[in-house]
This record gives C-alpha cells, structure tokens and sequence, in this order.
C-alpha cells in the first residue's frame, strides 16, 4: 500500500465501498453509499453523545470524520481536499497528522482530491497546501487525539490527563500494562464529532476541535526528511496519471480550435471525416470537438475535418513586442493601491536632490505543462463522474455541474495525477470539454489536448510594464519611493473552472462573461519615508475564447513585479555607489527578512561592494545579482551567480544562494527539492519564456516557439539556507522561490556588464542587442 | 486502412490492428493498455514518449507503427521492477526526482541507453546526452544527481 490511496478502479460505488470499507470493514454495514450520508445525520442527531458512529457523517467541513478516520487495522486515513502536485506536500500532511496523533508515519494514509472522500479545502493552490491545508490537518488530527483519549479514559478508568499516547497506543503513565489501542476505541467506525468550522470553504476552510495541537518541541515526525512514497510508483509505470484512465465504452475526444483567435464555425463538412470509424462532430457555437472510439482515429478526424471559420477582424497586435504599448496607452479599467501607503511621495519628489525612474516588461508565459490536459468525464442521466488533473477538483465538479445544469451532488470529482501543473493551466479547460463532448454523445469521453492546444491555448500569465521612481535626498538617502503595475489582470478568467464563464467551454458556448480582475504590488519591508505602491489594469485583447485570457501561472504575477522592484532597488543602490546587500539592510525592516538577507549573502560569501563590477574585460564576463522577496508569511532572499558570453548574448545562471524561510519546516528534504525545481523554472521564465503571437492567434505552440530552459543550460549549484522557526506557523514554499529569480539573474547580469536589461526574456538575441 | 502488425513488446507479441501511418505511442497505449510512454508533444520535442527499439531510444510518437517490425520495443515498465530495478529506477528513487514525473520516460529511457554504452561519463557528457528532453517542473537537478549515482552504480 502507498501513501498515497487512489481509487482501486474508477466505479463510483466501488471506490466508495473502498473508501468506505477502510473504516467500517468490522462490525459495520456493508452496505455504505454515499446517500446515507443523510441518514447519518439524523443518526448523529439522535445519539449525540457518541463520539463514534458506524455509518460515516456527512461529509461536512464541520465533521471531524471528513478529515481523520481511524481503521479496523490501526491504519489512519486522512482525508484531505487539497492535493501533491508533485512538491511532496503528501508527506508533509501525513507528518503533520501523525505528529499530532502520536501515531507511526507509516500508518497514516493520504487520500487527496476526491470530492466524495474529501471536503473543499481550496485544491492544489497559492502554496496554501502546508499553510492552510495542512493547519487543518493538523487541527483534526489533534482532535481525533484528543476525543481517543478520552474514550480510552472511560475504558481504562484511569482520568485522560493521566493517559499518554504512543504509536497510536493509549497507556496509563503510571501503570503502562493498563492501555487500549486507538483502533480497538475506534477502529471501523467513524468519528461523529462536531468542529468549530468557520463557514468557509476552500483556502480560508478552518475547524478546528478544542484539542490544541502540540507544542513543537515535542515533535517527532515534523521536521524530519522522510522520503515520499509516490516515486517508486512512478519510475516503475505502477502509477496511473489522468490520461492513463480507461472507463468501460470510453472513446476519445479531440478539440478544434480557430485559426483566428474569436472565429467560430459557420460551416462544417460532416462527411470529411465519414471515412474514420467511429468518428463524430460535437458542436455548439464556437465549440467544436469530434469522438472516435481509437485515439488515433480521433486525432485524424480533428486534422481531417472540412470547416469554415467565420471572418472575424485579428484581435491582437501584429508583433508580439506590441503589447507593452498597449498596456501603456490602454485606459485603466481598475486601479488600486496596496501595501502600506506612507507620507507624500509628489511632495518629497518635490524636494529631492535627484530622482531615479526605470520601467520594466514582462511578456505573456504560458504553463506550458509537460503534457497537454486531459480529462475523462462520464455523463449519466443520473450521476457525471469526473477524472481530472485539475489542481481544484472540487471546482471542477462545480463547474461540470454548473455547464451541464445537473445538482453538484450528482456529480463525482477525482484528481488523479496530470502532467504537470503550475496554476490554472488548461486541465479546468479540459475537463468542461470533456463533459460536454461526452453529454453529446452519451459516453465516456477521454479528451487530450493537442500540444500547440496546451502552450496555444492555456489560460496564460499576464503581460505587464512596471514604473519605478526613488526621491533621493542631498545625503543619499531614498526619501520617497513609488511603484506602479499596470497589466492586463492577473485573472480574466478565475482560479478555479467552478464558473462556465471562466472556462473555454462556457465562453465558446455563449455563457455570458464576467471578467475577474486585479494586479499586486511589491511584498517587501522596505521602510521608506514616503511610500506609494499600486496596480492598474488594462481590458484584454479580446473579450472571450482567447487564447491571451490570462489567469495563475506559479506565483500569479510575483515573479514580474518582484523582477521590476527588485531590480530597481539595485539600479538605486548602483546609483548611489552602495552595495545591493548593503543598500537594502539600510532600509529593510521586518527581523525576519534581514535574517534571510544577511543569511543569503553569508552562505554565498558576498563581499561587498557596488555593481557594476569594473574588473572584467573580454567577451566572457561573470556577475553575481540579489533580490530578496515576501510572498505572504514566507520570505526568500536569493543570491544569483552568472557566466554571460557577451558575443553570443547567452547567459548561463550558474549558481544560485537561495535563503528562506517558511516558519516551521515539516520536511527539510522536501521543502530543499520543491526550491530546486522553483529556482530552474524561475531561470527558465527569465531566459527564455515568452508567449509570442501575431495580428490573429497565439503563435508560440510547441517546444520550439515555446523554449524552456534545457538540461545544458541546468545551473550548476543551488544552495539553500533553510531557516527553521518551530514556533512561527508553517508558511507557502511551493512558489516564493519562484519569485526573486528573475530580478536576481538581472542584478547579475549588470553586475557582470554594467548594462541593464529590463525586459524578460533574457534570450540570447535579445541580451545580444542589449549590450551592443 | 488499417493492416495487422505483430509488435514485440517487453518480451511479449502482441497482433494489433492499425493504420500504417498511425505512431507507435497510439499502439501501446490504446492498442496494448501501457500507461507508459507518455504523449507530451506528438513532435519528437520533448521525450516524454520515449521506448527502446532494439536498444535505442525513439520517439514513439514520431515512429510510424508499420516501420517497428520485428524490433524488440521496450518500455519503461520493461526496464525494470521493484523487485528488480534498473540502476537509474533505482537511483530516481533515492535521490527523490521527480515532481509531476510526466516526463520519466524520457529522462530515464535516454539516460538507460546512453549509460549502458558509456561509463563514467562527465557533467558535461550526462547533459550532452540528455540535450533537448523536456522537463517543466525543472528537477534537473535532482536527474542529473540520480544519472550520476546510476552511473557510479553501472560502473
């Protein structure tokens, strides 16, 4: 058995009679389904002084069994509504519960994503999995403890605060022969406790018992860098992803899109495909897919199949460098100020010595995701049961609900493993596609996007400038310091797919738009005498089906605003002939970020000194760059070492010092590895990913027009400083690191050439032109 | 018009039906079930569909099934078992690699081949080698460590 369960095959009933049957295989009924959730109810209405039921609760965020189940066996299944997208948070959580039960790691098994196991706590998102997901968790397994205790009280006789806990045992301390094992208190039936939820669900979802969770220093799980469980599988084929489901009558579904961004079919020649067997057109206004019952087959009919597209005018700019002028000159559809507004910055303007002023681009990145989504989706007149890679299943069930007007009830989500993720990429697509392809056609539809669909067609980062002015008096002293974001919103369409305005699906089939908004501004400390952050939005390019919608890519829009204040705290502190390190501790004022600064620049041996370097000469030239970066409650401070070969303009990032700090640390090794793969994809936005386009449609649609970083330009060295606080909350850590990189890579490449560089990407032929 | 094919596939034939242009990747997976390779890119740039033909990694994406023959194809279920596992499955799993693990087969089938024709390869060879698969969730770092210690346990 593997940490972490899945289904044993893709019934409903059976999965539930799995799920089920883990925890009421003694002594309970068989017969478990999910429509007895009701009854259960009214069973724990009737009894309400037991603290056991044999027949599961509802599955409520205010029932302690929709996290924590103990089994016949002494295995604890721990339920949970977010999910490992490959960070290794699967192990984290199952420390987290055994910590707080005092029960072995090995026991606890990790049942994640699933809308029929787990409650909404927000999916796969903002690095909340730990942080939010996990202080659930932790706050159930807590209670489960507590409440076992107590019925170990009245079985031993012996008072609760005189019990201790041990492998899932409960012992007398003074008369350990007197014990019970948890799963003989509770074994095979299911907790029927009441929590103190607080009315929310998703990322906000907290209930917590009145159990208080350890206190860190007792701690033997957290902290400790257990393996996960989910490699082995891997590497052997043992595991199933998404696109590896196999329903009974499933048959395979294609997608066509528009060859202009916003045409929509006008005529479609049924009979160019009559040869393909199986073969079948799905269409609805702007939507259109086919089905064939062999994947191949299907494939050639979306190539083969006769339409006419309707003239539409090209929505987008000719050229793909457009897009900044665009933002620019675009009326502000919403502005907002945020982070800490302080003094007057027009009026300390008016008295500075001198002003620095710079102005930064970020192209459009997509999530160009190791493979292109899939879904399988089976739509019944009773029941839609839904297989997707989605990083918010309970979203998607919402969504497929939603699109297809059935009860959210009727319909079953399960996540099971996509390939690859990063955000709101084009899994919720994929699988709003799917339930309506397989409505049409009244069976189980597997559909996989195409790979020019994925990197063509997914929801993408937004593009943005970033201005940046610093008032500097007579002394050198920053006085005043203002920023600005202007770009299209961070969200044109919504985080989750649990809306069909904010899916492909839905717009192509006229479900009238309801555009999301907004920006961000810098997270730093940086304490400044008069301080002005803000953010502007521009309206998109095209208002429905496009494939510029814009929505999260990993650390939705940190990496651009912390590429422009974090370089432009370095052309300051060139300006002013400081050292970046130096500079910034002049004015950086929460203790924690000074500790990961000064614990970044130890570990990388900065000596100090100002940028530019002036001791090179040649066409090869080495720099090393500093940013440093809050993203909630977790900072990062991030020291860059480049090699750049001036003649061919590429620049190899060549080590990487990265410090930080997440409050309490659940799994160094982990948490080591999760900031590996951030740095290299962080290098990879900076060097090379933009998402280009012409007059009529994306243009970037494969590896080619869509390069990442590859394994010959891998850094050498990533180092990390990992700062524990066992006291401090644990905090996001599966994108901060993501954030400084580009600004980072930046200050070291003026370091090395005294030339600034303030577009991404960083690609040859554009750091070629910046220097000549 | 499909054509019947007899296809060698970790040390089993299987008859299959299927058009003579349709990619060996659609065979393996629609045809024999395999949840491995992977389809990533359909183009031969990213290497997530990567088997063995006779010894050497292919593309089967890019690979017409009517061109395989009587070659012995190898997947990475083939490579290797819990039981018994290549050095590389072995050394994935020590060293943690990888994130979502769309792109293993790729990574680990190229690496197998090149491994097993060169010992004690540098750096530089490794990355050589393994130029142009893709991995987005970037654990290049973790592929490079676990081709080193496979390496070392290939000798």
């Amino acid at each position: 058995m593997t940490k972490i369960e899945k289904p044993a095959n893709f019934s409903r009933r059976a999965l539930l009679k799995a799920g089920g049957a883990l925890v009421v295989s003694i002594g309970a009924p068989v017969t478990f389904d999910f429509a007895q959730a009701d009854d259960a109810m009214s069973t724990q209405t009737m009894g309400a002084a037991a603290t056991s039921v044999a027949i599961k609760p509802a599955l409520t965020p205010d029932q302690l069994s929709s996290y924590i189940a103990v089994n016949a066996d002494g295995t604890i299944a721990a339920y949970f509504g977010k999910m490992d997208m490959g960070h290794g948070i699967a192990v984290a959580i199952a420390q987290m519960v055994a910590e707080e039960l005092d029960a072995p790691f090995s026991s606890v098994k990790m049942f994640m994503g699933d809308t029929a196991t787990s409650v909404n706590q927000g999916g796969a998102s903002g690095s909340t999995g730990i942080e939010d997901g996990g202080k659930q968790m932790r706050l159930a397994a807590a209670e489960a403890r507590r409440v076992l205790v107590e019925m170990a009280a009245d079985k031993l006789g012996v008072p609760s605060d005189q019990l201790t806990v041990r492998d899932a045992v409960v012992y007398a301390k003074a008369e350990p022969a007197k014990k019970v094992a948890y799963a003989e208190l509770v074994g095979g039936r299911y907790f029927n406790v009441l929590l103190a939820w607080n009315g929310k669900i998703g990322n906000p979802l907290l209930a917590p018992g009145k159990a208080k969770p350890k206190d860190p220093k007792d701690y033997r799980v957290v902290g400790q860098p257990i393996k996960r469980e989910d490699v082995a599988p891997r590497v052997f084929a043992q595991l199933d992803f998404v696109t590896d489901v196999k329903v009974p009558g499933m048959v395979h579904g294609r997608m066509i899109r528009p060859p202009v961004a916003g045409a929509v079919p006008v005529k479609i020649d049924e009979t160019s495909i009559n040869d393909i067997p199986g073969a079948k057109v799905v269409s609805n206004q702007g939507f259109l897919g086919v089905v064939a019952d062999k994947e191949w087959d299907a494939i050639k009919a979306m190539r083969q199949l006769k339409v006419e597209w309707s003239d539409v005018k090209p929505p987008f700019p000719e050229k793909t460098s457009a897009i900044y002028d665009y933002i620019r000159n675009s009326p502000v559809r919403k502005k907002e100020v945020g982070g800490k507004t302080v003094g007057d910055v027009e009026v300390a303007f008016k008295s500075a010595a001198r002003a620095i002023e710079a102005e930064y681009e970020w192209p459009f990145q997509s999530h160009a995701s190791m493979g292109p989504a899939c879904a399988v989706v089976d739509v019944k007149d009773d029941q839609v049961t839904i297989w997707t890679g989605s990083q918010k299943p309970h979203y998607t069930r919402d969504g497929v609900a939603a699109i297809l007007g059935v009860a959210p009830e009727k319909v079953h989500a399960m996540w099971i493993p996509g390939p690859g993720s990063y955000g709101r990429n084009d899994a919720g697509d994929a699988a709003m596609d799917a339930a309506l392809l397989s409505k049409a056609v009244g069976k189980p539809v597997r559909l996989q996007y195409m790979r020019d669909q994925a990197t063509g067609w997914d929801p993408k980062g937004p593009a943005s400038i970033h201005r940046a002015r610093a008032a500097i008096d007579a002394s050198g002293k920053v006085i005043a310091y203002e920023f600005m974001s202007k770009g299209l919103p961070r969200v044109d369409v919504n985080s989750n797919e649990s809306q069909p305005h904010d899916t492909l699906a839905g717009q192509l089939t006229g479900v009238a738009l309801k555009s999301g908004d907004g920006f961000a501004v810098p997270q730093e400390s940086y304490g400044f005498d008069n301080k002005y952050t803000y953010w502007e939005t521009v309206p998109p390019l095209l208002d429905r089906g496009s494939p510029l919608r814009t929505s999260h890519l990993r650390d939705p829009v940190g990496p651009q605003i912390h590429f422009a204040s974090e370089s432009f705290m370095d052309e300051v502190a060139a300006e002013l002939k400081l050292d970046p390190i130096a500079f910034r501790l002049q004015y950086v004022r929460d203790p924690r970020d000074i500790a990961v600064i000064k614990a970044a620049a130890e570990k990388a041996n900065w000596q100090s000194r100002p940028s530019p370097r002036k001791d090179q000469s040649g066409n090869k030239v080495s720099g090393r760059g500093f940013a440093y970066v809050q993203r909630g409650p977790t900072r990062v401070a991030i020291v860059a070492e480049v090699d750049i070969d001036r003649t061919t303009g590429k620049i190899w990032a060549r080590k990487f010092t990265v410090a930080h700090d997440c409050g309490q640390i659940i799994n160094p090794d982990g948490l080591r590895l999760a900031i590996e793969g951030n740095v290299v994809q962080g290098v990879s936005r900076t060097l090379w990913e933009e998402v280009k386009f012409n007059a009529k449609a994306v243009t970037s649609v494969d590896w080619m027009t869509y390069p990442i970083l590859d394994i010959t330009e891998m850094p050498e060295t990533i180092e990390a400083v990992l700062i524990d606080h066992p006291e401090i909350a644990p905090s996001g850590a599966g994108e901060p690191s993501t954030r400084p990189v580009a600004a980072a890579i930046a200050n070291a490449v003026f370091d090395a050439t005294g030339v600034r560089i303030r577009r991404v990407p960083f690609s040859p032929d554009n750091v070629k032109s910046a220097l000549s | 018009m499909k054509q019947s094919y007899s296809l060698n596939v970790n040390g089993t034939v299987h008859k299959i039906e299927a058009d003579e242009d349709m990619p060996l990747l659609y065979a393996l997976r629609d045809d024999l079930g395999l949840n491995n390779p992977h389809f990533g890119c359909g183009l031969a740039q990213c290497g997530a569909c990567t088997v063995h033909v006779d010894g050497q990694p292919v593309r089967s994406c890019i690979t017409p099934v009517s061109s395989v023959g009587d070659s012995k194809v190898v997947t990475l279920a083939g490579l290797g078992s819990p039981d018994k596992p290549h050095p590389l499955q072995a050394a994935y799993v020590e060293e943690q690699v990888p994130q979502c693990g769309y792109c293993i087969n790729g990574w680990i089938m190229t690496a197998a081949a090149f491994l097993r024709d060169k010992k004690k390869p540098t750096d530089d060879e490794i990355k050589s080698a393994l130029q142009g698969l893709k991995c987005r969730c970037g654990t290049h770092m973790g592929i490079l460590r676990a081709v080193k210690r496979a390496a070392t346990m290939m000798g």
